[in-house]
C-alpha cells in the first residue's frame, strides 16, 4: 500500500502542488492556499469593521451587524457557496470562475466569525482600558483605534490563525462546485487510477493533516507565548491581569 | 425570470415532498451522528484520564487527526477509500442498506467525538481542584466522586463548547451530499433543477437550517441558564 501511496506521489505530485498550472487553471495545494490567503485576509478588514458594529453603542449598527453573525453561525457553508453561485453573476453581470465564488462565499462567512473573535478579543480586555482612553479625551473611534485594537489584536493572533486553519478546511467545500483546489486534484487522480480509491484520499488527508497540523502547533506555541508575555506584564501592573475571559457564547 | 412565488414551491406537493424528505434525511443524519460522537466523546474522555500514557497517546492522535483533516475529507476517506477495501460481502449489504447515510453518520461521528471530548477535558480541567479533593474527604469513592462532583460540572462548564460544536455537526451534514446521501442540500439541488426557481428554493432551505440552528443555540442558552450554579445570577 505504501509503495503505491509512493507511486501516486512520484507520478502526480505536481497535479497535487499546481493542479494543470501552467496549461489551466491553478489548481492543487497552492490553489487551497490561496483561496485560504485571499478567504482570511479579504474578511479579516470586515470582520473588524463587523466587530466594532457589534458593540457600537448604537442599534442601527449593532442590528444588522448581529443578524450577519447569526445568520452566518447558522447556515452551511455549502448553502453560501450555492447562494454564491447564483447570486455573485446576478450581481455583477457575468459568469464568474468557480474559484471567485468560493472566495466570495469564504469571505462573507469567515468575516462573521473573525468578527466573533475580534469582539471576544475587545471584551477581554479590562474595561479600564477603554475609560482610561476615554479619560484622556480621546473619542470612541480614536480610543478603539488607538488603544483597543492594538492590544486586543495582538492578543487573539492564535484564534486568528486557527481560523486561518478552519478556513483551509473549509475550502475543500469547493470539490462540490469544481473549484480546481486540493481536493478536486485528488479526485482527478483517483477517476483517472480507478483502482486505488484508498491510496489517493489516504493520501490526501496527509497532505490536509501535515499543512494544517503544523500551522496548528504554531498557532498553540504563539498562545503560549502571547500568555506567558501577558502574565509577565500582570506582575507588574495588576490590571492587565484582571481581564476576565469572555464565555463562549452559545 | 417569472417572479418571486414561494407558493409555487411550497404549495407543489411534489417539490415540497422532496424538501420534506431531505429535512428529514438531515435530521436523520445530524442525530444518528451526534449520538455517535457525543458516546464515542465521553468514551475517549474516560481512555484519557486512564493512568496509561500510551492511552492518552492514542486519543491526542485521534483527536488530531479528525481536527486536521477537512471533515469532507474524512467523509470522500470512509465512502470511496474504507469502503473498498471492506469485505465483498460487506460491501454488498450495506450497499442495499443506505450505504452512503450510514458512511456519513460514522464520518461525522467519529470526528465530531474528537471536538466534544476536547470540549469535556476542557470543562473537567477548569474545576477547582479542591472540588475533587472535598469529595473524596466526604467520603466518596472515585466513582461516586466523578458522578456525583466532577462530571455535572464538567458539563456546565463544557456546555457552550458543546452546543457551537452541536450546531457546527448540524451545519456540516450538509457534506453528507457530497457522497450522495439525499439531505435537504440535495433536495435542494433537485428542486431547483425542476423548478428553476433558483431564489425561492434556496430561501427556504437557508430559513431552515437557520430556524434549526437558532433553536439548537436556543436550547443551550436555556441549558446554561438552567444548570448556572445555586446563587449565581
Amino acid at each position: 500500500m505504501l509503495a503505491e501511496i509512493y507511486h501516486i506521489v512520484r507520478d502526480d505530485w505536481l497535479l497535487l502542488l499546481i493542479g494543470q498550472y501552467p496549461n489551466g487553471p491553478l489548481g492543487g495545494i497552492a490553489a487551497t492556499l490561496l483561496l485560504s490567503v485571499l478567504g482570511i485576509s479579504l474578511a479579516f478588514p470586515l470582520g473588524v469593521l463587523v466587530a466594532l458594529a457589534r458593540i457600537s453603542p448604537w442599534l442601527i449598527l449593532r442590528a444588522p451587524a448581529t443578524a450577519l453573525v447569526y445568520t452566518m453561525r447558522g447556515v452551511p457553508l455549502l448553502m453560501i457557496i450555492f447562494w454564491g453561485y447564483f447570486l455573485v453573476p446576478l450581481l455583477i453581470g457575468k459568469i464568474v470562475p468557480g474559484f471567485v465564488t468560493m472566495v466570495c462565499a469564504l469571505v462573507v462567512y469567515e468575516a462573521a466569525f473573525l468578527s466573533e473573535i475580534v469582539r471576544a478579543g475587545i471584551q477581554a480586555l479590562p474595561t479600564g482600558q477603554a475609560d482610561a482612553a476615554r479619560a484622556l479625551g480621546h473619542s470612541h473611534f480614536s480610543a478603539m483605534r488607538y488603544v483597543i485594537l492594538p492590544q486586543a489584536l495582538y492578543n487573539m493572533m492564535p484564534s486568528l490563525l486557527s481560523q486561518f486553519v478552519s478556513t483551509i478546511k473549509e475550502t475543500t467545500l469547493g470539490y462540490v462546485i469544481n473549484v480546481p483546489e486540493l481536493t478536486f486534484a485528488a479526485n482527478q487522480i483517483n477517476n483517472r487510477l480507478l483502482t486505488k480509491p484508498f491510496e489517493v484520499f489516504f493520501l490526501l488527508a496527509v497532505i490536509y493533516f501535515v499543512v494544517c497540523w503544523s500551522l496548528t502547533l504554531l498557532a498553540n506555541w504563539l498562545e503560549r507565548n502571547i500568555a506567558a508575555k501577558r502574565a509577565g506584564k500582570g506582575r507588574t501592573h495588576e490590571a492587565i491581569s484582571n481581564g476576565t475571559p469572555l464565555a463562549a457564547e452559545p | 425570470m417569472q417572479g418571486f412565488d414561494v407558493t409555487a414551491i411550497l404549495l407543489n406537493a411534489q417539490l415540497a415532498g422532496m424538501l420534506v424528505d431531505g429535512f428529514l434525511v438531515t435530521l436523520i443524519i445530524a442525530t444518528g451522528s451526534w449520538l455517535l460522537a457525543m458516546s464515542l466523546g465521553i468514551l475517549l474522555l474516560v481512555i484519557r484520564l486512564l493512568p496509561s500514557r500510551i492511552a492518552s497517546h492514542g486519543v491526542r492522535a485521534y483527536v488530531s487527526y479528525h481536527s486536521n483533516v477537512p471533515t469532507l475529507v474524512q467523509l470522500i476517506l470512509w465512502y470511496f477509500g474504507i469502503f473498498s477495501l471492506m469485505p465483498t460481502t460487506l460491501q454488498e449489504w450495506l450497499s442495499e442498506h443506505h450505504a452512503e447515510a450510514t458512511f456519513a453518520i460514522i464520518g461525522l461521528g467519529l470526528c465530531q467525538a474528537a471536538y466534544f471530548s476536547e470540549d469535556l477535558r476542557s470543562g473537567l480541567r477548569s474545576i477547582a481542584p479542591g472540588q475533587e479533593e472535598a469529595a473524596r474527604a466526604l467520603g466518596h469513592g472515585y466513582v461516586g466522586t466523578m458522578r456525583y462532583v466532577m462530571l455535572p460540572q464538567a458539563f456546565r462548564n463544557a456546555l457552550p463548547a458543546l452546543v457551537n460544536h452541536t450546531v457546527s455537526l448540524f451545519k456540516n451534514s450538509t457534506l453528507a451530499m457530497a457522497i450522495g446521501v439525499a439531505e435537504l442540500t440535495h433536495a435542494v439541488k433537485e428542486v431547483e433543477n425542476q423548478s428553476f426557481r433558483t431564489f425561492e428554493t434556496f430561501l427556504i432551505a437557508t430559513l431552515v437550517y437557520l430556524a434549526c440552528s437558532l433553536v439548537l443555540m436556543g436550547i443551550g442558552a436555556w441549558l446554561s441558564h438552567r444548570a448556572r450554579p445555586v446563587g449565581a445570577r
